[in-house]
């Protein structure tokens, strides 16, 4: 049988930054707590970090969405590495861990260095940041044939796919509102969160409609923080202070047309070859699953991750969320536990996959799962961006 | 409502951005198997041809999906519109994005027959669709 080269890789440690509304600090500085904290965390000292990735890399482009990239923090900290890499060419977010796991295959690193910095609130502060598209500009890229229709926010391009999920599922606003109630709960007993007020169904029923079917209360939340994790090659992960954590699966790929109005299916998006790749190369099944942290850039995504991953059916979601017990953190997959993005904050996957070593390792605090959670499902991003992680314990 | 934001033409998208002028939605299509290539690239990916062009179509077809916009992105801008995918009557996997037009917001629907109209903004014309009446 094949030799997946994710199955001789661990995270072995992870380091957050504070995330805010609005930082003090500068989004390196950030870069650089979540970073060292990370590499702490792990047992190690810089000297022995010799990989650094992230995605999408350096974008200095005022908007926050990405404004370190590797060449910054390997200057700031002095490291000395033998591989990086960045770039928004990825299949999602992870694209920075599936890279440098065939960095380590390849034996150009033991230690990779992988973080995820967005600074977004101060940006929308200080100018207008918040679009796809700048008024004034010709736009080219993916989004340019979106370009001449106000589409101002991924919110509006997400709403597309989102409405059809509605129309062809049935699934009620009561119901997808779960996935808002669930993880401003979970948030509640999370420090770190940005918003910890509880809402109710009703709260989020009255959240302004942003674009039909999509409400406020189903965005994810801007802010500024870093979020680090150290991936390391197995034998070494063996050799250092926590459990390692084991990468089991990823799935990837381009298995599908790479296009933000050409997917075959709209309204799963580029998810189930996504899972169904993960799911190829592991002998666990999704019932052997004890925790998910499912992007959620929006609601939908979390929505579309739960069927996608096989948890439950194609348009069986919305039974599985109704009421929210099932994916509450006594249910029988807890979802999104530290708050997600929606209520933690926008660390674009990173911040789940800190959050699934969390509740792995035990340290959870107030919002730990019962029962020594060992497996967990994580995944990324909608449109074509989609990527998937199957994290255990060992 | 504010300016449209524009694309930037290249060879391959200009005849679609353009031939609005004459009242034509161009969509690129292989002269050897007849398949719609869109976004437009001069390369049939299913027979492997390079005699792909743009050509006229009806500019007819179908919403796929759409959604209502509420929110006011920028300053100005006049809410609510629609932006829906709409799949030409040629061939439905070519979704083309576009504002509906021609009827209140909450009349689009899933399915909804459409027809192509132009606006111009500069030098390009922008392909917008409205119900077919009638």
């Amino acid at each position: 049988m094949t030799r997946f080269a994710e199955k001789d890789t661990a995270i072995t440690g992870v380091g957050l930054s504070d995330v805010s509304r609005g930082a003090t600090k500068s989004a390196l500085a950030l870069t650089v707590d979540a970073a060292l904290e990370a590499i702490a965390d792990a047992g190690l000292t810089r000297a022995d970090i010799d990989g650094i990735a992230t995605w999408p890399g350096e974008r200095a482009d005022g908007s926050g969405f990405s404004p370190v990239g590797c060449a910054a923090l390997q200057d700031a900290l002095r490291l000395e590495v033998g591989w990086y890499g960045g770039g928004g060419e990825a299949p999602g977010q992870y694209g920075a861990v599936f890279n440098a796991i065939g960095a380590i295959a390849a034996g150009l690193c033991r230690n990779v260095l992988i973080f995820r910095t967005m600074c977004e609130a101060t940006a929308r502060k200080t100018a207008y940041a918040n679009s796809l598209l700048r008024e004034g500009q010709r736009q080219a890229g993916p989004f340019s044939g979106y370009a001449p229709y106000y589409t101002y926010a991924a919110a509006l391009q997400q709403a597309l796919f989102f409405n059809l999920y509605v129309h062809k599922s049935g699934i009620r606003p009561d119901q997808v509102g779960q996935v808002a109630v669930n993880q401003r709960r979970n948030a509640a007993l999370n420090p770190k969160a940005i918003y910890k007020t509880p809402i109710s169904i009703d709260d989020y029923l009255a959240s302004p409609l942003i674009a039909t079917p999509l409400r406020l209360y189903d965005c994810d939340v801007p802010i500024d923080g870093a979020a680090a994790i150290i991936v390391s090659r197995m034998d070494v992960a063996r050799t250092l202070k926590n459990p390692p954590i084991r990468i089991e699966a990823i799935g990837s790929s381009m298995r599908y047309r790479n296009s933000w109005t050409q997917l075959a299916e709209l309204d799963t998006q580029a998810q189930p070859k996504v899972a169904k790749m993960m799911w190829s190369r592991t002998d666990l099944k999704p019932a052997d699953v004890d925790i998910a942290q499912l992007y959620d850039g929006f609601s939908f995504h979390t929505i579309n991750w739960l069927e996608n991953f096989g948890f439950c059916e194609r348009y069986g979601a919305k039974d599985f969320i109704d009421g929210g017990h099932r994916i509450a953190l006594d249910g029988e997959l807890p979802v999104n536990t530290g708050g997600g993005a929606m209520s933690g904050g926008r660390l674009h996957a990173y911040g789940a996959v800190h959050e699934a070593c969390t509740q792995l390792w035990g340290r959870a605090g107030a919002r730990q799962v019962k029962g020594d959670p060992q497996i967990c499902a994580t995944s990324t991003s909608g449109g074509p961006l989609a990527g998937a992680m199957l994290l255990v314990r060992d | 409502m504010v300016a449209r934001t524009l694309p930037a033409i290249d060879r391959d998208n200009e005849a679609y951005w353009t031939w609005g002028r004459e009242g034509k939605l161009a969509i690129h299509r292989c002269a050897a198997c007849e398949y719609f290539v869109h976004p437009p690239v001069p390369f049939c990916p299913r027979c492997e041809s390079r005699d792909v062009a743009p050509r006229a179509v009806s500019g007819r077809g179908r919403v796929v999906t759409f959604t209502i916009n509420h929110k006011a992105w920028v300053p100005e801008l006049s809410e609510p519109y629609v932006l829906a995918l709409v799949a030409i009557a040629e061939q439905d996997d070519v979704r083309i994005p576009c504002n509906i037009v021609g009827c209140d917001a909450d009349k689009v629907d899933f399915n909804m027959e459409v027809e192509v109209v132009f606006e111009q903004t500069e030098d390009l014309w922008v392909p917008l669709f409205r119900p077919v009446t009638a």
